[in-house]
């Protein structure tokens, strides 16, 4: 695990937030998932070497939460609603409208490494379908000429890095 | 005198019968004592509780009393007290009883409960029972049976998972057949402690696995298959080889150690199939280790002795008998005969080789066989009945290390023949050349070099084809039966040892075991008031204070603790 030394002090300090070590498993895999944007194979072994469990405890988390990715992702992770609303009101023209402008597919790196698109449920944000959350910032209204536009709004950032 | 301690009974209700159980004792269990079924899956008497398969859900319900005075409040209808039944279904393994608890099991609620919950179970469950494995012991076919709606109303798309993973050497995973009860993770983390198995992904998607990289090897994996209430678990050695329903069970005792777990010995057509724990909460609780369940190997092995043989040529038992007999006469000089007696015998079979000795006036020996214990199901003395030994008198002191002490008396010229009983004398410590200077008078079911190297061999039975007795580390005396009849040429040890003894004294002992455990309870003060026929199921303790002093070689395992062990310690 190759963690940054400021995660590597978050977690020592979140263990002691806890009566047992075993229930800072979840602070724990959202503080690796922030610092490495997933969570490395190792991860299990390192979490239960550092909460004194067994690896399988903490390979059962990871795996009932979607939250937690098992694989890497792209710099920026672009999810789109499609639970009913947003459904209704186009949100899968508009996550088709992302994948073609990233030339992806759902839940794949796009070929620059920039972007993830994913589905997800929904965002609580129903009165301004179809909504599409770019990492923790949420856009409302997105049709296929707005995901063009936030689409080439991600592009002109990552050409300023 | 002393009133025994009571422990603190508290009355129920079930299905209208009252009973009082100790506090503490859940409902299932409650009602396992009034003849009550509650179907369940997740529970199991040994594991925790977690009360997940939710099929036992019971009503239940609490006498009535007035919130503010405390009275009873009585039912008009019935004159007895009214009854607060609470509106939804409960869980029975983890509702713990209180004094005048009220549990029904038969209700419409607990009936619709039921149904919904094996119809939730079956809903991603093949139903294809006749080609499963588990059929015949299967709960899920039982209860879909006894508590199912009979029918399904599911017409999507079954679940596809793995069919056969390997989880280790000798467990086999179907996870389809899996309903997510989780007694396998419970076990290996709790009896165990290998906690290698888990659940990931969630919902139906849910699989049962071993953490990559690792395997379910323990010892112990096989308990895994036992509990597992439906196919989803299976021996890898024993799938697909049998029907359940074929075998002929027949209790016995694993003879890998001194723990002496009790076992069921499935067998069909004189052919044993597998080996399985038979519950005593007292020795084993439900649990056997893996290497006591291929034991049975050794019956059909190549290298069984099946052949009488004196001085090399085949010959009848008498003829062999004869000349052991011969052999005996011609060294009558104290001291001259050996004899090399087993812990691995019956009480019976020591208690006749305790006669021969006696009647050749020989030296008696065990041969030692201490090992590393688990601390669970196999101790250290991996003799299975050296206590055995102990109580019938064949031996006064422990068996410890090489026969040297016998190896010195051969060289000197002292001892000209050793009756051997099943031990091969060059394992026990004796060279080649030693076994050269005398002769071996040889009783043993397999191959060795002693068989090799003996005058007379005389081919006995392996454990599974008689029936006896053994004395386990806590001076347990269990009986185990004959499973399966032993081979061609191979004749029961207690005729052989009967017949040896008449030729050696002139007295006639039985060779039946009732009738010889007449004569043992006659001569035996320990087992003075016993029968074998009377002997229950789960054993019989006997008196250990006389021999309270001797250095015994077990550390700890389950329900035994050593009576001192830091002189075991110190001598091991």
């Amino acid at each position: 695990m190759n963690l940054k030394p400021e995660t590597l002090s978050k977690i020592d300090e979140v263990i002691t937030h806890y009566p047992t070590k075993r229930s800072a498993m979840l602070p724990l895999l959202h503080l690796i998932q922030e610092d490495i944007g997933y969570l490395p194979e190792d991860t299990s072994e390192w979490i239960a070497a550092k909460l004194d469990l067994q690896p399988i405890n903490v390979l059962e988390v990871i795996t009932f939460y979607p939250m937690f990715r098992q694989k890497p992702i792209g710099r920026r992770h672009v999810k789109v609603c499609r639970t009913l609303s947003c459904a209704l009101l186009g949100g899968y023209k508009t996550c088709a409208a992302f994948e073609k402008e990233f030339h992806t597919h759902l839940g794949e790196v796009s070929p620059d490494g920039e972007v993830t698109v994913d589905f997800v449920e929904c965002l609580a944000s129903c009165g301004t379908a179809p909504v599409v959350m770019i990492d923790d910032e949420l856009h409302e209204k997105v049709d296929v000429a707005k995901a063009k536009q936030l689409s080439d709004q991600i592009r002109a950032e990552a050409k300023q890095r | 005198m002393i009133a025994p301690a009571k422990p603190d009974l508290v009355t129920v209700n079930i299905d209208g019968k009252e009973i009082a159980v100790p506090k503490g004792t859940n409902v299932i269990e409650a009602a396992r004592l009034v003849n009550v079924d509650v179907p369940h899956y997740c529970y199991h008497p040994k594991l925790s509780i977690v009360g997940n398969c939710r099929m036992c859900l019971i009503e239940m319900g609490m006498p009535a009393v007035d919130p503010s005075t405390k009275a009873a409040i009585m039912d008009p209808a019935t004159g007895k007290q009214k009854i607060n039944w609470i509106p939804r279904p409960q869980i029975g393994c983890g509702t713990n009883v209180s004094p005048g608890l009220h549990v029904k099991t038969l209700s419409p609620m607990v009936k619709d409960a039921r149904e919904g919950v094996m119809e939730f179970l079956l809903i991603n469950h093949p139903l294809d029972c006749p080609i499963c494995d588990q059929a015949g012991e299967c709960k899920l076919q039982e209860q879909a049976t006894g508590y199912g709606r009979g029918y399904s109303r599911f017409i999507e798309q079954k679940n596809v998972k793995p069919k056969r993973t390997q989880l280790g050497p000798r467990v086999t995973l179907d996870d389809e057949r899996c309903i997510l009860c989780s007694r396998c993770i419970r076990f290996s983390k709790e009896i165990v402690k290998d906690d290698v198995l888990g659940f990931v992904d969630r919902g139906s998607y849910s699989t049962l696995t071993c953490y990559p990289g690792k395997k379910l090897e323990n010892n112990y994996s096989l308990n895994t298959v036992d509990i597992c209430p439906v196919g989803a678990l299976t021996s890898s050695d024993f799938r697909f080889k049998m029907r359940v329903w074929f075998l002929k069970q027949t209790n016995a005792i694993d003879t890998e150690s001194s723990v002496g777990a009790n076992t069921v010995v499935w067998s069909r057509e004189g052919v044993i199939y597998r080996i399985t724990p038979r519950r005593n909460d007292d020795v084993n609780d439900t649990w056997l280790a893996d290497s006591a369940r291929v034991l049975f190997k050794a019956v059909k092995a190549s290298d069984r002795l099946t052949a009488i043989k004196i001085n090399g040529t085949d010959g009848a038992l008498d003829v062999a008998v004869n000349a052991a007999a011969e052999l005996f006469k011609s060294n009558s000089a104290p001291g001259a005969i050996a004899v090399v007696g087993s812990g691995r015998s019956s009480v019976e079979e020591q208690f006749l080789t305790r006669k021969l000795a006696d009647a050749l006036k020989a030296s008696t020996q065990l041969v030692s066989r201490v090992g590393q214990g688990d601390q669970l199901l196999i101790s250290a003395d991996r003799n299975p009945n050296v206590r055995g030994a102990l109580v019938t008198g064949l031996i006064t002191a422990l068996p410890f290390g090489e026969l040297t002490g016998l190896g010195a008396q051969i060289d000197a010229g002292k001892v000209k023949v050793i009756v051997a009983i099943n031990e091969d004398l060059a394992a026990a410590g004796l060279t080649s050349a030693q076994l050269t200077k005398v002769s071996v008078v040889y009783l043993g079911s397999h191959f060795n070099a002693s068989s090799a190297a003996a005058k007379v061999v005389l081919p006995t039975l392996s454990p599974f084809e008689k029936s006896g007795t053994f004395v386990n580390q806590q001076f347990r005396i269990q009986k185990f039966f004959k499973a399966v009849p032993g081979p061609v040429g191979a004749t029961d040890d207690l005729m052989v040892l009967a017949k040896l003894v008449t030729a050696a004294a002139g007295l006639t002992l039985p060779a039946e075991i009732n009738a010889l455990w007449k004569v043992i309870a006659a001569e035996v003060p320990a087992l003075g008031t016993m029968a074998f026929a009377n002997l229950p199921e789960t054993g019989l303790l006997l008196d250990a204070t006389p021999f309270a002093a001797l250095p015994f070689a077990e550390g700890e395992t389950l329900h035994y603790k050593p009576a001192q062990p830091a002189v075991a310690a110190a001598t091991a």
